[in-house]
């Protein structure tokens, strides 16, 4: 107890420091620029990876939102024809596919290693717990992909 | 006077800023994957259904749905072909403008009577595609489908195929405009028919 009276201030300031950000992101309506999430081959992909190079440009599982960000755009910038998830595309072609509902969407895409490529829909951010874990995931998803920088 | 000088000096704004006549539908119209800018759909010459060869420039003029499965399919295609049935009971008199084709993956088995006899079911005017092996290879990998030959659960079966479950939707001109995904609702492939029609 009276360890507790005696770090009161420092409690105090980690719970401020935890829940305020927790608050907020739980809080603050999500915002996006547009409603496209685009992912692009860039050009001399096929050539690296010719040259046994491994790229993963698609995420096995990619993530929208009904309603605000609900459509997939994929781009081949390469000079081959590209297979990009559920598309074969032409050098400079784009693919542009729309979802209507929240669902978990299978593709058969011979880009990954799997052979296939999920596209989860979320419903609209309405609730706070919504929220919170869209930008928790967006955090790890970030993290993850620092690690793999430095890795 | 005054309001007619007022209207000709509004008309050249109205007449740029009036939706265009027979302008086509935008790509943000399409329930379905869009293609942009669109290529021209590889060509192809099939054994036919209909006992004749099929060769998909020949549909020039005509969208035409291309559908890839086998008729041994149980689970896909049959959904599939059903939701072009569904499409074409609601186009009406439009359907006579549009062509379904139905590439098999499966040589061994599917030959054109085979074909015939299960397209039937679903709707008569839908025409199968069906070939040697290396000629619907060939096609198969103009447009990205991939088909794997799996032993079945179903011993009477033998083998299934598993493969890319779109539909490839091709306007007028001959150009592969558009990709439905499995599981689109047959009123979402009216939609994008409906829009490939109007041009």
């Amino acid at each position: 107890m009276r360890i507790v009276r005696r770090f009161r201030w420092l409690l105090l300031a980690v719970a401020v420091l935890v829940l305020g950000p927790v608050t907020w992101a739980a809080a603050a309506p999500v915002r996006f620029d547009s409603r496209e999430e685009l992912f692009e081959i860039p050009k001399g992909t096929w050539a690296r990876r010719m040259a046994g190079e491994k790229i993963e440009i698609l995420p096995q599982e990619i993530r929208l939102v009904a309603g605000a960000r609900d459509i997939l755009v994929l781009r081949n910038r390469d000079d081959v024809p590209q297979t990009f998830g559920p598309a074969l595309m032409m050098p400079g072609q784009s693919f542009r596919l729309p979802f209507e509902g929240a669902a978990e969407y299978q593709f058969a895409c011979t880009a990954h290693a799997s052979g296939q490529m999920t596209v989860v829909v979320w419903e609209a951010l309405s609730s706070p717990w919504a929220r919170l874990r869209w930008r928790a995931e967006k955090v790890l998803k970030r993290v993850k992909w620092l690690e793999q920088q430095g890795g | 006077m005054k309001r007619t000088l007022a209207l000709l000096a509004i008309l050249p704004t109205l007449l740029l800023s009036a939706p265009r006549a027979g302008a086509g539908a935008g790509n943000s119209d399409f329930k379905s994957g869009v293609f942009d800018p669109p290529s021209a759909a590889p060509d192809f010459q099939l054994q036919g259904s209909n006992g004749s060869p099929v060769v998909l420039s020949k549909f020039r003029g005509k969208v035409v749905a291309i559908a890839f499965g086998f008729s041994y399919c149980q689970r896909v295609c049959p959904v599939t072909l059903t939701n072009l049935s569904e499409v074409f009971k609601k186009l009406g008199p439009a359907a006579s403008d549009v062509q379904v084709i139905f590439v098999s993956v499966d040589p061994e088995r599917d030959t054109p009577g085979r074909l015939r006899e299960f397209l039937q079911s679903f709707n008569s005017s839908f025409l199968g595609a069906t070939g040697q092996k290396a000629q619907l290879d060939g096609v198969r990998q103009a447009y990205g489908v991939f088909a794997n030959r799996v032993q079945s659960e179903d011993k009477k079966l033998g083998y299934e195929v598993h493969h890319s479950s779109s539909i490839f939707l091709i306007d007028r001109e001959g150009k592969l405009r558009a990709l439905v995904p499995f599981g689109r609702p047959p009123s979402a492939i009216l939609n994008d028919i409906n829009l490939l029609l109007k041009g």
